[in-house]
């Protein structure tokens, strides 16, 4: 049925027709028009928007688990939250997750998402060992790193072009405890922080959460968080009472003002430069998830999130240029994460490489877009490109110029001609039917 | 961890009985599940084998075929020797309009939500009887309190079903089972897909912890969730002379 569907974002807001499949003989609905797979709609953008959205709600069984490898089969609208839930007092854990546990599988593999530990670990897919593809002719393809490869390379960062996953089989992690050992190092600047990152480049998990309205020689002051799992045996998570932000703030919420007297508070809190604590997988992974529909403090105008990752060359430089201009422009961003990533991975349009990547979210209107597009030149110039999971408004020139492997993208869409329906807002902005 | 129980589910892939059937697997309880689809059953009995460590039997049904569900009970009996709860939750929601001109559909309506569901609760009820134990609980629906212009033939059936099960009740409240009404509002389940949702609209996960719930603590006749008691109670109250002529 219609429904009004937008991504995290809030922006755009579209009627799209809903289909939630229960069984694998009806999942494309009979139609000529677009048609975009779609998990719990986390992606900020416009990526799983589409005239026709096949959501996969009920598609939402685990199939088989190995308890010695750790492998779980399941289907694709299973989400981490679930697996969680199911595993962790087995102790396992997910093998890479990103700031949110509330996505599904589906959605980590098209996504091919990227977490505290890609630096040492990699994207999402370098766990995934199989995916069931449903194409829209009805055949269904086995894709692994080496049966229907190209498929795989396509699949696992391809925003759900490439047909709808019903199933995949990737490996969990072995754990000792619901909690992870954490150190917290302070920087005052830039060149601090990218020190530290490579300081601590042999800790599995590390973030940093960074000031972007502090200006001049306190230019990228930021808080280094890294961690371990714990080994205390303690399997236990303790589920706080999350909040919910019942409806959408108003505009002065998230001011400029509010942003920098949060920022001076949250930097300040931390006294010393290297400190010590135990925290719960949730609070180290998942602090906003805490607060259920978050994406409201920005308002009914929406917002989105800029993350573009730079290569380690120009990172320092690229970085500082981006920096300046957002403090600059006084369009600040509440949230600011900065991380070191790892190597580069072999799917086509997957976002990490070696370098460095910074998060931003910003209230969206002409002044922000404006910025953004600024900050696009800047990223370019260094060799960098912007995250799609995220992205709502990058040129086609952009988005072309800054994924070199596009054109081995295209050829397997190409391949395979039944895959031509498969559009989202966001594959019809970037022309990603063509060349 | 308490011992292992064993519960019988009739209609088990619907939304409502997947959610309360993860929870039982959870709890690491033996489960027999039953329902029409041979492939969607397949599928949940793998989900609750990843979930639990008890055992997941599985067998198919056909809503007319009452003797075959004589058959089933005796069988799910021999299998699992003690049944402590059997949920029985099938059935469908159909066309009211279709149903209101054509007499065969409406009959199918009574079939799959009356009849074959008080086939397997006569089965279930004297195998529990001999047993003196256990519980019975079917789901039954708000929309049999009070019929309505817009739903009255699905709720004939499910009204039909509460009464059946508050006898049933009565009449195994001395042989020590409990007999419970489990009375869902709205759900937003594959069943439902075609309605636009509101604020009355509650998940199946939350129907299923009620269920669980109610079942742990022996309850009676549950509204699910609870604010449709007085929601229910209400509605019953209005005098005809208004009911009639409200568009409900």
């Amino acid at each position: 049925m219609l429904r009004t569907v937008s991504g995290w974002g809030q922006y755009p807001q579209i009627k799209a027709e809903y289909t939630e499949p229960v069984d694998y003989k009806h999942v494309y609905p009979e139609t000529d028009d677009s048609v975009i797979p779609r998990g719990l709609g986390r992606s900020y953008g416009d990526s799983a928007l589409s005239q026709n959205i096949i959501g996969t709600t009920y598609l939402n069984h685990f199939l088989a688990f190995d308890t010695a490898t750790g492998a779980l089969t399941c289907q694709a609208g299973v989400s981490f939250e679930e697996i969680i839930h199911v595993f962790l007092p087995r102790g396992w854990f997910l093998p890479v997750t990103p700031g949110t546990k509330f996505i599904t599988v589906g959605g980590a593999i098209a996504s091919d998402v990227h977490g505290k530990n890609h630096h040492a670990e990699g994207c999402f897919s370098e766990f995934v060992s199989s995916i069931k593809l449903l194409l829209p002719d009805g055949t269904i393809l086995i894709c692994t790193k080496t049966e229907n490869s190209e498929l795989f390379r396509a699949t696992c960062g391809g925003m759900g072009l490439t047909g709808v996953i019903l199933e995949a089989t990737f490996a969990l992690k072995k754990v000792n405890s619901a909690y992870i050992d954490q150190k917290t190092f302070k920087a005052k600047n830039l060149e601090h922080i990218f020190a530290l990152f490579e300081e601590q480049q042999g800790v599995t998990y590390s973030v940093a959460w960074i000031d972007c309205l502090a200006k001049n020689k306190k230019l990228g002051r930021s808080l280094l968080m890294v961690g371990e799992h714990a080994d205390d045996g303690d399997l236990d998570l303790k589920l706080g009472k999350a909040l919910s932000v019942p409806v959408n703030a108003p505009d002065w919420t998230l001011s400029p003002m509010n942003i920098k007297i949060f920022n001076t508070l949250y930097y300040n809190k931390v006294l010393r430069a290297e400190s010590s604590q135990k925290v719960s997988l949730n609070t180290f992974f998942y602090p906003l998830d805490q607060l259920h529909h978050w994406n409201r403090l920005y308002g009914k105008n929406g917002f989105t999130q800029y993350q573009f990752v730079l290569p380690m060359e120009s990172g320092l430089e690229g970085m500082r240029e981006v920096l300046e201009i957002i403090a600059e422009s006084n369009n600040a961003s509440f949230l600011a994460v900065l991380k070191l990533f790892g190597k580069e991975n072999e799917n086509y349009i997957s976002f990490p490489f070696k370098g460095y990547t910074l998060a931003l979210d910003f209230k969206l209107s002409k002044k922000t877009l404006d910025m953004l597009n600024r900050l696009d030149k800047i990223v370019l110039h260094h060799g960098g490109r912007v995250y799609l999971t995220k992205d709502v408004r990058m040129s086609e020139f952009t988005f072309k110029a800054s994924y070199p492997r596009y054109p081995e993208f295209h050829n397997v869409l190409k391949k395979y001609p039944v895959l031509e329906n498969l559009n989202s807002l966001q594959s019809k902005r970037l022309g990603m039917s063509h060349l | 961890m308490s011992t292992p129980k064993n519960i019988v589910i009739i209609g088990a892939t619907s939304a409502v009985a997947q959610e309360t059937a993860k929870l039982f697997a959870a709890k690491n309880h033996n489960l027999f599940l039953v329902a029409r689809n041979a492939d969607k059953l397949a599928m949940v009995q793998a989900d609750l084998k990843v979930r639990g460590q008890g055992q997941v039997y599985t067998d198919t049904f056909d809503h007319k075929d009452y003797t075959q569900h004589q058959t089933l009970v005796g069988k799910i009996k021999n299998q699992l020797t003690t049944i402590d709860f059997v949920l029985v939750a099938h059935g469908s929601l159909p066309d009211q309009a279709v149903c209101e001109k054509d007499f065969s559909a409406a009959l199918e309506v009574m079939e799959i939500n009356f009849l074959s569901v008080i086939s397997f609760l006569t089965g279930f009820a004297n195998v529990l009887d001999v047993q003196g134990s256990g519980t019975i609980g079917a789901i039954s629906s708000v929309a049999g309190d009070r019929g309505r212009k817009s739903n009255y033939i699905y709720g004939s059936a499910k009204g039909a079903l509460s009464v059946f099960l508050e006898g049933l009740r009565n009449r195994l409240y001395s042989k020590g089972v409990n007999v419970l009404v489990i009375k869902p509002g709205f759900i937003d389940s594959p069943m439902t897909a075609h309605f636009k949702k509101g604020a009355l609209w509650a998940s199946p996960q939350k129907i299923a912890k009620g269920i669980v719930c109610s079942y742990e603590r022996q309850c009676g006749i549950v509204y699910l969730p609870c604010f449709w008691k007085p929601i229910m109670c209400i509605i019953k109250a209005i005098p005809d002379f208004i009911f009639k002529r409200l568009s409900l």
